[in-house]
């Protein structure tokens, strides 16, 4: 059953590999948006390095929102998300191999390049470090979290104005937590209860996120 | 007579505020086929698709040698309007994937056997999906049911965008799936008889219910 949950997660990952566009989009989204706040609000460090964690958080949550109405719409248009129900896999297990696929090809990424893009804010290195620790720790509950809308909007026309205003609230918490590590190391803080917090969202979020998010997919099966 | 393994008891069906079916009765055992017809918007792919598990119908239930079909059972091949292709893959890679994910260890002798086997042209089993022509595509889905080798095989239409030779190489494989013991349910417009599947065909009128 973990073979067939992991055959699916090369399947998206293949799939994905295809399509580099799409990858790239949010990718460039999260680049260009944090980028353009150093040149608007200009070189001065204190101001910078006291938006760095709000910005960069929020940016990189906008964009790994950017790829999320794709991660069931394609299997329902084409009919295999029909072959997947029917595949003999529980459909939780499909959810999460699919989530997990979308992290590694939506927000791992984000979250690799977040240290350069916190050079422009001034950010020291222990800053960086703490930063793509939270975005690698808060990136797989965005990811899940976000599975449940996607899966509720599913085949809805407007889908994507719908998924906004169902995910991004609840994105809150991730945000709260994860610009606030980097904050906490800014000042002087230890980090730690912070990305605490966040890894017990990320693990509540992987534990219970997939059986609703299956739920959804039955009703957009029917 | 034959066990029944496939039982449908009692089922009620409704799209929107229409009844579609109510009180339907029906049972399968093995190597019989059943041929669902009626007009469109019948109910003909919504009797499929709860067969399937895909869609709950509103009363009765489903069962498979008595115990409530589910679709973690892996009994079913479902064929629908769509292919369950993906577009960005090529014939081959797309069956790969589909045996991969439910657990089958194919090797791609078996893959180009099977879709040999449905006269899919060799030129293009390494070309992406989406090149394909839709009576292509649809060979490529069924080779599917072919690798799969599950007792029941729900056919939506299975016959759309084939050409003559493709129907009837098709009608050979329905043949040897009925008489290896599978089960078959389908819908189609094509004229069939009972000469074309090699065993009794029985029919199954859905009529639209008004109330």
């Amino acid at each position: 059953m973990l073979a067939a949950a992991f055959a699916l997660l090369r399947r998206d990952l293949q799939l994905a590999w295809r399509h580099p566009s799409d990858l790239a989009a949010g990718l460039f989204f999260f680049v260009i948006v944090s980028s353009l706040f150093p040149l608007g609000v200009g070189p001065e460090t204190a101001l910078l390095q006291r938006m760095a964690p709000g910005v960069l958080w929020v940016a990189a949550l906008l964009a790994s929102f950017l790829a999320l109405p794709r991660l069931f719409a394609e299997d329902h248009r084409d009919g295999s998300l029909e072959q997947l129900a029917l595949s003999g896999l529980p459909l939780p297990l499909v959810v999460a191999a699919k989530t997990l696929a979308h992290w590694l090809a939506a927000g791992l990424p984000l979250a690799l390049v977040s240290p350069l893009l916190g050079l422009q804010f001034q950010l020291p290195v222990d800053v960086l470090g703490v930063l793509l620790l939270s975005l690698l720790l808060g990136g797989p509950a965005l990811a899940v979290v976000g599975a449940i809308g996607a899966a509720l909007t599913l085949g809805l026309r407007g889908s994507g104005m719908l998924l906004a205003l169902l995910v991004l609230p609840l994105y809150i918490p991730v945000l709260i937590f994860g610009a606030g590590a980097v904050d906490a190391q800014l000042a002087g803080l230890s980090p730690m209860p912070h990305l605490s917090l966040l890894a017990a969202c990320t693990l509540a979020g992987l534990g219970l996120a997939p059986l609703p998010t299956a739920a959804a997919l039955r009703l957009a099966l029917e | 007579m034959p066990p029944v393994m496939l039982e449908a008891r009692q089922l009620t069906a409704q799209r929107g505020e229409r009844l579609l079916f109510a009180n339907l009765d029906l049972r399968l055992a093995r190597g019989q086929a059943l041929w669902l017809k009626g007009r469109n918007g019948s109910g003909k792919t919504t009797l499929l698709r709860i067969l399937a598990g895909l869609h709950q119908p509103r009363e009765g239930g489903v069962y498979w040698q008595t115990a409530p079909l589910t679709t973690g059972l892996a009994t079913t091949s479902y064929l629908g309007h769509r292919n369950g292709l993906k577009d960005d893959l090529s014939p081959s890679e797309n069956l790969h994937h589909a045996c991969r994910l439910q657990g089958l260890a194919v090797t791609e002798t078996a893959i180009e056997v099977a879709l040999a086997q449905v006269g899919l042209d060799p030129l293009v089993q390494e070309l992406p999906c989406r090149l394909l022509s839709q009576g292509q595509q649809r060979r490529v889905a069924l080779a599917r049911l072919l690798l799969e080798q599950r007792p029941l095989w729900l056919l939506d239409e299975p016959f759309v965008g084939l050409d003559d030779q493709a129907v009837a190489r098709f009608l050979d494989h329905l043949r040897h799936h009925l008489a290896q013991g599978g089960l078959l349910v389908l819908t189609t417009h094509q004229p069939l008889d009972a000469a074309s599947l090699g065993v009794p065909l029985a029919e199954l009128q859905l009529s639209p219910q008004f109330h």
